[in-house]
């Protein structure tokens, strides 16, 4: 490295801070419009939540392994106990909420549930000796580990941060090596159960969204809305979009929620497909930077973990873009970077924290079972 | 421990390598799915970009069509017969509605609307297709209007306009004649689906010249185009294009002869035709009662269309072109012309003996005459003078001169319908009834009994074409068509000693001396005709038997005597005798020559009769509804059932005066 810079900073993962910065401004840069071209409330905040956020990844990112190995079960449990004292909160005080207040700082547990159950999940597979990972005993607690979570989360009701938090987990056991044929018959297994759980087990309105995402045209002004307006933004850009601070759909209030879900919809509109397949670039680059970093990893602990972690940010961009393209129901998951909201990208900038960790302490090869 | 199954032992080794299989699996499908999605956001906006960028503007822009102001109608002087008024008004577009009941009950608090409009809108809604708009309310003041415009946010579907509406200043004098204005119906929209016909405040005619003479008088629409926000709020205006206005129509009327005429028929039921004896102008064609088009053209509440519809004076037909009566005694100057053509000698004279035998019946006049020639026969109205010469002329010259002088006959004219009457000949009964013509046809005819029967502005043309001895056809379009009429091929001598015959009825020995002009100089010709609704046996159809068995009075004249310049016909129906119909008339020729003289004898009268007309339709009307509200009640049992009912009809036409 250049001489002229310290060791300490020379030393930061810059490739993957620049990228991030890249995502975020052009986040900056999409709220600042859908604002109708004012940095309040949203494309201010976004930025400076954003750099805040990022120095704490960066904290995260001088702790070792071993650090996260001891904490992963403590964390795990800890954010269940807050997942039952929002259910207890919302039990008492009436209406079911999402948020912990903790007086300083509104915390939304189901998201730091999503890093928590990678660690947690990574863990158990860590201490479990390798020739038991075709047995029984590599299941059970598995289930047990995700059934707790995801049964508090589904209460809330939030089936988006549910799913995630549940194939979060399932990657992290399938990179671990549970046997294929369970998840080929799992997966069957939820081809059966699925409309049963359509029908007896979604809320109202989450079968409405289902069936709506099948068919929006079905009702343009309700449940549908969301998607008709939203295709349209993007299918209005067309390649090179309407330019900036320039777009109809989201200035004249068509698009709901143009600055939090949708928010790559008010992207696409004024900046195209140029824009959209920058963006995609962009996430691109940050999965293969994550899904490097669990290849290069030397531990057990740490190949789960980054691949799941990785994996997890996924989610939420695959989700969201899904849902924004009408691929998918409307669940209300944000895009990395791009939405505005603090508890998101706290959840995210965790998990990009903690691969940058295991970035810098790939960890000697040979653990416990080596 | 159970297994799952593969009982090879697994090492770390083992382990490495299926993490980085499967971890190359999973970059592998992530790899795929974003492969998708951008294959996706390709195809979104690529391949359906020009749907979706129509789309989006059909969101962005909202195009509002600006409905045309319809041209006037206008009289000969240039007078408003019909003209716009601006107006603020409050539509809804049912499907654009959220939440019907609470709009409504919204706007009805904020535009104080009564509980027979809130059901007329609950109605309408539900018939109306989802497209048409409903009117909420009309002609509101601005206070209101900004009411609902502050609300119109919470209000989605509710569209408040300014725009203009019709406006007949002179009300139901010309209902009948200018017709009304509407929302188009479904099935116009259906026939030519222009958007203007469902933007709210656009009316088209609907009935009378209005209906006639929409193309000319519709105008071409403006429009708006303005970008909103999807809660339906304004930004900014994009560009608009003002609306062309109809064109004027001018009318051969005299608007304030046809008011003052209107409201000189008072409480009864007739028509009264004022022509221009140089053109053929019509200078007036009332039909009272009549209904006031500036509700029609509001959108009429059902009680008021009920009252219309019940009101066995039927407003709603026009009686001067489609009200059928049997001339009487009217067509005697007309008969007199076929009897002199026929060569009857005036000096002749006949004793009338108070009727005539005519095969087994007796024929009755109405007075015993004594020695009566022409010029008497006309002035007293003899009938047996009449039955006597009928017979011997033969009664086909008699009907020969009926249609040369108009009677019978529909005439070029831009209304929507007229009738023929009927003027009965010997081939006309075998084709209709059969039979031949027999004797007591002839003496029935030739006093406009039987099977005459003709409509009040046929009347009103027979007497311009013997007061002018043209044969003027009635223009209602003030143009430079009116071409001069030619000549009729009748004796100008016949002509002139009718004429004298029928100045006679007036200022000399006659049946309407009390017809005679209140001005010096100016003489009236004309003739009374009474004709009979039933039988005689049932006793005089005077004004001592109920309304509808009463005759009908008529009366057709023209003034001056010395060089006729108006003829007009007046109808009254079961005014119970000619004596109910030449008030009326004298009284419209004198307000063409002194107009003060002509108010200060309707001012009297129509303040006996309870009001000018819009008084007393009003009045009617709060009448109407007040014993609907009672009926109702009666029926629910919430109220007993008064003594007896006493005959209204009889009660209307009592206070008739003269």
């Amino acid at each position: 490295m250049n001489d002229f810079i310290p060791a300490p900073i020379a030393q930061l993962p810059w490739r993957t801070i620049l990228l991030l910065l890249v995502l975020a401004s052009f986040g900056f840069v999409v709220l600042y419009s859908a604002a109708g071209g004012s940095l309040t409330p949203w494309a201010g905040l976004h930025m400076i939540r954003f750099m805040v956020f990022l120095a704490m990844a960066i904290v995260l990112s001088r702790f070792k392994e071993r650090f996260w190995k001891t904490v992963a079960f403590p964390v795990y449990i800890v954010v269940v106990i807050m997942l039952l004292g929002v259910e207890l909160i919302g039990a008492v005080g009436g209406g079911s909420q999402r948020w912990l207040n903790l007086g300083f700082i509104r915390i939304q547990p189901s998201e730091l549930m999503k890093p928590a159950i990678i660690l947690a999940v990574a863990r158990f597979y860590d201490l479990l000796p390798p020739g038991q990972i075709r047995t029984w005993g590599a299941v059970w607690p598995l289930l047990i580990l995700v059934a707790f979570p995801s049964a508090l989360i589904l209460l809330q009701p939030d089936l988006g941060t549910t799913i995630t938090v549940v194939t979060g987990a399932l990657t992290v056991a399938f990179l671990a090596g549970l046997p294929m044929r369970l998840f080929v018959g799992g997966a069957a297994a939820v081809a059966v159960l699925a409309p049963i759980a359509f029908f007896f087990g979604l809320e109202d309105y989450q079968q409405r969204r289902v069936t709506t995402f099948l068919n929006p045209e079905n009702d343009p002004l309700g449940a549908g809305y969301h998607i008709s307006q939203s295709k349209i933004a993007i299918g209005s850009g067309g390649i090179f979009g309407k330019g900036f601070l320039n777009g109809t759909q989201s200035h004249l209030d068509y698009l709901p929620e143009g600055h939090t879900d949708f928010v790559f919809a008010t992207m696409a509109e004024e900046w195209g497909l140029m824009g959209g397949v920058a963006v995609l670039f962009c996430f691109f680059l940050l999965f293969r930077w994550g899904l490097g970093v669990a290849m290069k990893a030397k531990t057990r602990f740490s190949q789960l973990a980054a691949a799941g972690l990785t994996t997890t940010i996924f989610f939420y961009v695959a989700i969201n873009l899904m849902m924004v393209m009408g691929l998918a129901p409307v669940v209300g998951i944000p895009l990395p970077f791009l939405s505005h909201g603090g508890s998101s990208m706290m959840t995210i900038m965790i998990c990009v924290g903690i691969l940058m960790s295991i970035d810098r302490h790939p960890g000697r090869r040979g653990g416990a079972f080596a | 421990m159970s297994t799952l199954g593969g009982g090879k032992t697994i090492s770390s080794a083992v382990q490495a390598l299926t993490f980085s299989r499967r971890a190359t699996i999973i970059g592998g499908l992530q790899a795929g799915i974003g492969i998708l999605l951008a294959g996706r956001m390709a195809y979104i906006s690529v391949a359906e970009n020009e749907r979706y960028q129509l789309l989006s503007e059909s969101n962005r822009v909202n195009l509002t069509l600006v409905p045309p102001r319809r041209g006037w109608l206008i009289d000969r002087n240039g007078k408003p017969v019909a003209n716009n008024k601006t107006d603020f008004r409050v539509d809804i577009i049912p499907d654009r509605m959220r939440d019907k009941e609470k709009t409504i009950s919204t706007l009805a608090e904020l535009l104080a609307l009564d509980q027979e409009t809130i059901i007329r809108i609950t109605e309408e809604l539900q018939q109306a297709s989802s497209f048409q708009p409903v009117q909420v309310a009309t002609g509101l003041d601005w206070e209101r209007f900004a009411a609902v415009s502050v609300r119109l946010p919470d209000l989605p579907g509710v569209s408040p306009r300014q725009g203009f509406s019709r406006f007949y200043p002179t009300g139901a004098a010309v209902g009948h004649l200018a017709g009304y204005v509407g929302i188009a119906s479904a099935e116009d929209y259906e026939e030519n689906p222009d958007p203007i016909l469902v933007t709210p405040g656009y009316k088209i005619g609907k009935d009378g010249l209005e209906k006639t003479f929409e193309d000319r008088l519709q105008g071409k629409p403006g429009a708006k185009r303005v970008e909103v926000t999807a809660r339906g709020k304004i930004v900014r205006e994009l560009d608009s294009r003002p609306d062309t206005p109809g064109k004027a129509l001018q009318l051969t009327l005299d608007i304030d002869l046809q008011e003052y005429a209107a409201r000189r028929l008072g409480p009864e039921s007739g028509a009264v035709v004022v022509m221009d004896c140089k053109t053929g102008d019509i200078l007036t064609m009332t039909s009272m009662p009549s209904f006031d088009p500036n509700s029609f053209s509001d959108g009429i509440g059902q009680t008021e269309y009920g009252m219309l519809r019940d009101d066995d004076h039927v407003p709603l037909r026009d009686k001067a072109l489609k009200g059928l009566f049997p001339p009487g005694s009217t067509i005697k100057p007309m008969v007199s012309l076929a009897l002199l053509r026929g060569g009857i000698d005036p000096e002749e004279t006949v004793r009338c003996g108070g009727g005539m035998r005519v095969g087994n019946r007796f024929f009755n006049c109405h007075s015993n005459h004594g020695s009566v020639d022409m010029m008497k026969a006309n002035a007293q109205s003899c009938d047996t003078y009449f039955y006597k010469m009928a017979l011997r002329v033969g009664y086909d010259s008699i009907a020969l001169m009926a249609r040369e002088l108009g009677l019978g006959a529909t005439y070029e004219l831009p209304v929507a319908s007229q009738s023929y009457g009927t003027v009965p000949d010997t081939q006309w009964i075998i084709k209709r009834h059969e039979r031949e013509w027999a004797d007591f046809d002839t003496v029935n005819s030739a006093i406009g009994q039987g099977y005459f029967l003709t409509n009040p502005l046929q009347l009103c043309v027979m007497a311009a074409r013997m007061a002018s001895g043209r044969k003027l056809e009635p223009h209602l379009l003030y143009d430079k068509d009116r071409r001069a009429a030619p000549p009729l091929d009748i004796s100008p001598e016949h002509l002139s000693f009718v004429r004298n015959a029928m100045s006679e009825v007036v200022n000399g020995a006659g049946t309407a001396r009390r017809a005679r002009l209140p001005l010096d100089n100016i003489k009236l010709g004309g003739k009374t005709g009474t004709a009979q609704v039933v039988s005689l046996k049932y006793g005089r159809g005077g004004r001592d038997v109920p309304w509808k068995f009463r005759d009908h009075g008529l009366f057709v004249c023209f003034a001056p005597v010395d060089n006729p310049r108006y003829a007009a016909a007046v109808v009254i129906q079961h005014g119970g005798g000619s004596g109910a119909a030449y008030p009326v008339a004298r009284d419209v020729i004198t307000f063409l020559y002194d107009r003060e003289k002509a108010m200060e004898r309707l001012e009297p009268l129509e303040e006996a009769w309870g009001g000018d007309i819009k008084t007393r339709m009003d009045r009617h009307l709060a009448e109407y509804r007040a014993n609907l509200e009672l009926e109702k009640a009666i029926a629910e049992g919430r109220q007993p059932p008064p003594a007896a009912e006493e005959g209204n009809a009889a009660n209307d036409s009592a206070q008739l005066g003269q």
